[in-house]
């Protein structure tokens, strides 16, 4: 069997071009992959085949007639949450079950203008709420490096995808942290853009001011790219910035000579993983080999980060999960008595616990009386965490920190405790709460061979920083190149033409 | 006892947009259901609203009318409750920071005038159209997503008359603003009305209920009468007013409760993160203030310059925007038709019959306005705009009347005919043959029928009795079946039985 499964984004494009080889042999290879792996794997909510090999042979007659797109006949998934028209977006949910989106989000159909393929549908924990993937409502997604283990969440199915090659390249969504823990987890390359960099439109909404579609990807140049498609203002998402978008690409530099990388001395603390804290410390180390300064800079508010972050994203999902109601589309509740009654079994059927959980809780933070208390303070220690990053960024050009205190855990392990849980964020949500853009790359692996994600965060909109930080590292490294066990051989290919690209 | 009426108004008016307020549909009323919709205004996951500048600016526009003072920085906020004509079960709408802040509106009840201050003025979307069929219940989404401008008064208005006073000098301003085309039936215009009583003279206000969603003047008139004299009745008895929500029953013409405080929405109202706060420049403000239409006020004041009718007259008339531009159309063709006609004219002559409608130009036109077109269209419970006899036909009707080609009795009939089934008064006259006999000849044969045919009349004129003239005049008008000069008759009868009794 052909391994064109283990391509990247540049290297398919080099080898469709190339004529090496066709966009339906992709495509095909890929739902090979996915038919041998899936059972123990569970990546995928959906894979339609059938039009994903429609649009390989359309891409692959539109190549036969000399046209070329950057994208062109090459497979994505797309976690369950993004609007693709015509297939399911059920952000693994049972009150969306059945459901097929009526439109493309902009950021696909972006893609598709520059001639993606859709492959299928994502796992995820329910409407990205969730650190692990379990909360999907549909099953569970293995840790392809360890299938006792969670992938990470909340993108995990992207994330397990793009590690498995079961996938070219993946979208996924960051909420707080929810492409950068399943690309730690997984050991692939997830970016969280700076909020605005990329539409929100036809991203099924969790918490508005924070969420933002993301790349997740075999390598960092693939990031680069697909941020570069998919960024830029729009005028159907009014907190969509019109800020020009580099070519990210060119920012891809192999060394770091006068970069300033900063580390929070509150990141490494008690708590932190000895294997995780050993390999962030020699990524550390090999930056500075590359000719960056490490500074020391201090991030007071981090240990609130938390608290605030699940108060304000908590209470804007109440509002945005409100309109799954029964009345328009999804599951509605048969012989309902009233509106009420109808509202009320529905959402009790069709939500699962994490998500009524944080409706509950968002709901509470924003009724009178409870309101300034907790929303408002919430919205003011934002504020302070947004100018601790501002503040720290004066002395520094990125900031390196793990992406989360440990690795990959077993699953079923924090389950039952969601504060535990919660607290795996801690890394995370400081730069989703300053709308800042972040960077997962992977950079070695636990005693227990399980992946560790080094974090870039940049200013916002300074994704070229975070990628140029990111790319120099993962160039002088081979921790993205290393395949989880139950994978297929290595790849032969090897991504010397990088640079030309 | 006596007691006083506290009341204020929130008063939805769908603005005159093109599109929706967060998304490109069309906003066109009576098209089939669920015609004009699209993901952003069914709440589909995903979709993202964006919004309507020219909602903005005609919610501002009427700030600026209303002298309120506009917010340089608003913003949008949800509002959270659940039901079913809310696609996302929250409103979009301004909570912590609205458009516009104060302003008032001057109006005139019981012959009293006053200034209603406003406390603000928001924008909003609309939600959808619940319709009951049977033991089903289905959701028309088209007026889902209409941009919806909230004007809220301070509890003010101490009546029924003058919550009405103050609904039609609102709408009056909003049809000379271009803001909404206020037309009732298609619910662009609907009220919230807050009320409470209290024993005169005693400072602290009463206990208030809040009547939901009239979509009448009338309706707030009466809702408002019937709570009053409600609540009244409570406290006589001994009892005490509860707060709640109480529902208009148009049918029954009571106001029946809908939920108590207890049972009240907690909308916990937080800023839409989907929404850039509005921001406005000074110089935006600046140059929209420069295009702020003329007002009744000034319009009044303008007719009374441009028309030399009194001042009255150009109150009345430019109360009402339709009525004002009716007069002002039907001027303009009065004056175009001057040139052609003058050539046929009679001179005008002093006042015969009805004299206000004797009047020339303007002034007659006016008059026809006030009079003739104010008691037929309140006859007929029509506005202006579906009077059949168009300012044309009026300018022409009063042009036949200064050329004598009717008298003015006449001329009240055609008025009357041309307001049912329109059409060109001339050929209206001549098909009906009612063109006025002012030939001297024809006069006089009838004058002198009439006087041997009563001789008893001419006698007790004779002896002094100056009514007897009136009661020839009729006789002579009779027999001409109304065409004859009236005037004219009068005079040579004067004439005849003065010479003869010399």
């Amino acid at each position: 069997m052909s391994e064109w499964n283990q391509l990247t984004v540049h290297q398919c494009r080099e080898l469709l071009e190339r004529g090496t080889c066709s966009s339906r042999q992709l495509v095909e290879n890929l739902i090979e992959v996915i038919h041998a792996l899936e059972p123990n794997l569970g990546a995928y909510l959906s894979v339609d085949e059938e039009q994903a090999l429609r649009q390989a042979d359309a891409a692959d007659a539109l190549r036969r007639q000399g046209k070329t797109a950057r994208l062109l006949g090459i497979p994505i998934a797309v976690k369950d949450v993004i609007n693709v028209a015509g297939q399911p977006c059920t952000c693994a949910s049972r009150i969306l079950e059945g459901y097929r989106s009526p439109y493309d989000a902009t950021a696909i159909a972006r893609l598709r203008a520059e001639g993606a393929v859709f492959l299928g549908r994502t796992n995820m924990d329910e409407f990205a709420m969730g650190s692990t993937t379990e909360n999907s409502a549909f099953h569970i997604t293995r840790n392809p490096w360890n299938r006792e283990c969670v992938p990470g969440g909340s993108s995990g199915g992207s994330g397990a995808a793009v590690a498995a090659d079961e996938a070219i390249a993946a979208l996924g969504t960051d909420t707080g942290g929810s492409v950068r823990l399943p690309a730690s987890f997984c050991g692939c390359v997830g970016l969280k853009p700076s909020y605005g960099r990329v539409s929100r439109y036809g991203l099924t909404a969790f918490a508005s001011s924070l969420d933002q579609i993301g790349p997740m990807t075999k390598d960092v140049r693939d990031a680069a790219i697909l941020l570069g498609i998919m960024a830029g203002h729009d005028s159907r998402d009014s907190t969509s910035v019109a800020a020009p978008v580099p070519d990210y690409q060119a920012a891809l530099q192999r060394d770091l000579s006068g970069m300033k990388l900063g580390l929070p001395r509150e990141y490494f603390i008690q708590g932190l993983d000895p294997d995780v804290e050993a390999g962030v410390q020699e990524a550390i180390r090999q930056c500075e080999r590359l000719g960056a300064r490490i500074v020391d800079v201090s991030l007071p508010m981090t240990p609130h980060a938390v608290a605030a972050y699940y108060i304000i994203a908590s209470a804007e999902a109440s509002a945005n999960l409100a309109r799954f109601d029964g009345v328009r589309y999804g599951l509605r509740v048969k012989d309902a008595v009233d509106p009420m009654d109808m509202y009320q079994r529905t959402r009790a059927m069709g939500f699962g616990p994490e998500v009524k959980r944080r409706i509950i809780l968002g709901t509470y933070v924003l009724s009178s009386g409870y309101h300034d208390a907790y929303y408002l303070n919430a919205q003011k220690v934002r504020t302070l965490i947004r100018r601790d990053l501002e503040q720290a960024f004066q002395a520094c050009d990125v900031l390196l920190t793990p992406v989360a205190p440990t690795a990959a855990y077993r699953i079923g392990e924090k389950s039952q405790n969601p504060l535990q849980m919660y607290l795996g964020d801690i890394f995370a949500v400081p730069a989703s709460l300053a709308g800042m853009c972040a960077l997962s790359v992977p950079c070695g692996f636990t005693s227990h061979r399980l992946p560790i994600g080094l974090q870039v965060i940049g200013p916002a909109f300074c994704e070229e920083r975070i990628l140029r930080a990111g790319y120099a590292y993962e160039q002088t490294t081979a921790w993205h190149r290393q395949k989880p066990p139950v994978m297929a051989p290595e790849l032969h290919l090897t991504d010397k033409n990088d640079n030309e690209l | 006892m006596n007691y006083s009426a506290t009341i204020g108004l929130e008063v939805h008016v769908q603005l005159a947009t093109r599109t929706k307020m967060f998304c490109a549909c069309n906003t066109d009323f009576g098209s089939p259901p669920n015609t004009h919709v699209c993901p952003v205004c069914l709440g589909y996951p995903g979709a993202l609203p964006v919004i309507n500048e020219e909602a903005v600016r005609l919610t501002v526009m009427t700030g600026l009318m209303l002298g309120s003072e506009i917010n340089p920085f608003s913003k949008f906020d949800r509002k959270n409750y659940f039901y079913p004509d809310m696609p996302k079960n929250y409103q979009i709408s301004q909570y912590y920071r609205p458009l516009c802040i104060g302003g008032a509106v001057a109006i005139e009840a019981n012959g009293v005038a006053k200034t209603i201050p406003l406390t603000r003025i928001h924008l909003e979307e609309d939600v959808a159209k619940n319709m009951h069929v049977r033991n089903a219940s289905s959701i028309d989404f088209n007026r889902a997503g209409h941009p919806l401008m909230e004007v809220v008064t301070e509890p003010e208005l101490d009546s029924s008359e003058e919550a009405f006073a103050f609904l039609q000098a609102l709408k009056q301003i909003l049809l000379y603003g271009g803001i909404s085309p206020c037309n009732l039936e298609e619910g662009n215009l609907r009220c919230d009305v807050n009320c409470s009583v209290r024993p005169a003279g005693q400072p602290a206000l009463g206990v208030k209920t809040e009547i939901k969603n009239l979509n009448t003047f009338k309706g707030v008139f009466q809702s408002l009468q019937y709570e009053i004299k409600r609540q009244i009745a409570v406290l006589e008895s001994g009892g005490t007013i509860v707060q709640e929500t109480r529902r208009w029953e148009t049918e029954t013409g009571i106001t029946e409760s809908m939920r108590s405080k207890e049972a009240a929405h907690d909308y916990r109202y937080f800023p839409d993160p989907d929404l850039m706060p509005v921001v406005l420049s000074s110089e935006q403000i600046e140059c929209w203030k420069a295009l702020l239409p003329e007002l009744p006020r000034q319009r009044c004041d303008r007719l009374v310059r441009q028309y030399s009718i009194p001042p009255y007259d150009a109150r009345v008339l430019s109360a009402d925007k339709a009525m004002a531009d009716y007069f002002e159309e039907a001027c303009r063709y009065y004056a175009s038709s001057q040139a052609t006609r003058s050539a046929h004219a009679v001179a005008p002559s002093a006042a015969a019959g009805d004299e206000k409608l004797a009047k020339t130009g303007p002034k007659a036109i006016s008059n026809w306005l006030m009079t003739e077109m104010l008691r037929l269209l309140s006859e007929k419970g029509i506005d202006i705009d579906q009077a059949a006899i168009r300012p044309k036909a009026l300018a022409e009707l009063v042009r036949l009347a200064e050329a004598q080609v009717v008298n003015s009795n006449t001329a009240k009939d055609v008025f009357a005919a041309l307001f049912e089934q329109g059409g060109d008064p001339e050929l209206w006259v001549k098909q009906k043959g009612l063109v006025q006999v002012s030939d001297a000849g024809a006069i006089e044969a009838m004058v002198e029928k009439a006087m041997a045919d009563h001789p008893g009349s001419v006698a007790d004129f004779r002896a002094g009795k100056s009514a007897a003239l009136q009661f020839l005049v009729g006789q002579v008008m009779r027999a001409s079946k109304g065409k004859a000069h009236p005037q004219r008759v009068q005079e040579l009868l004067k004439k005849k039985l003065t010479t003869t009794a010399n």
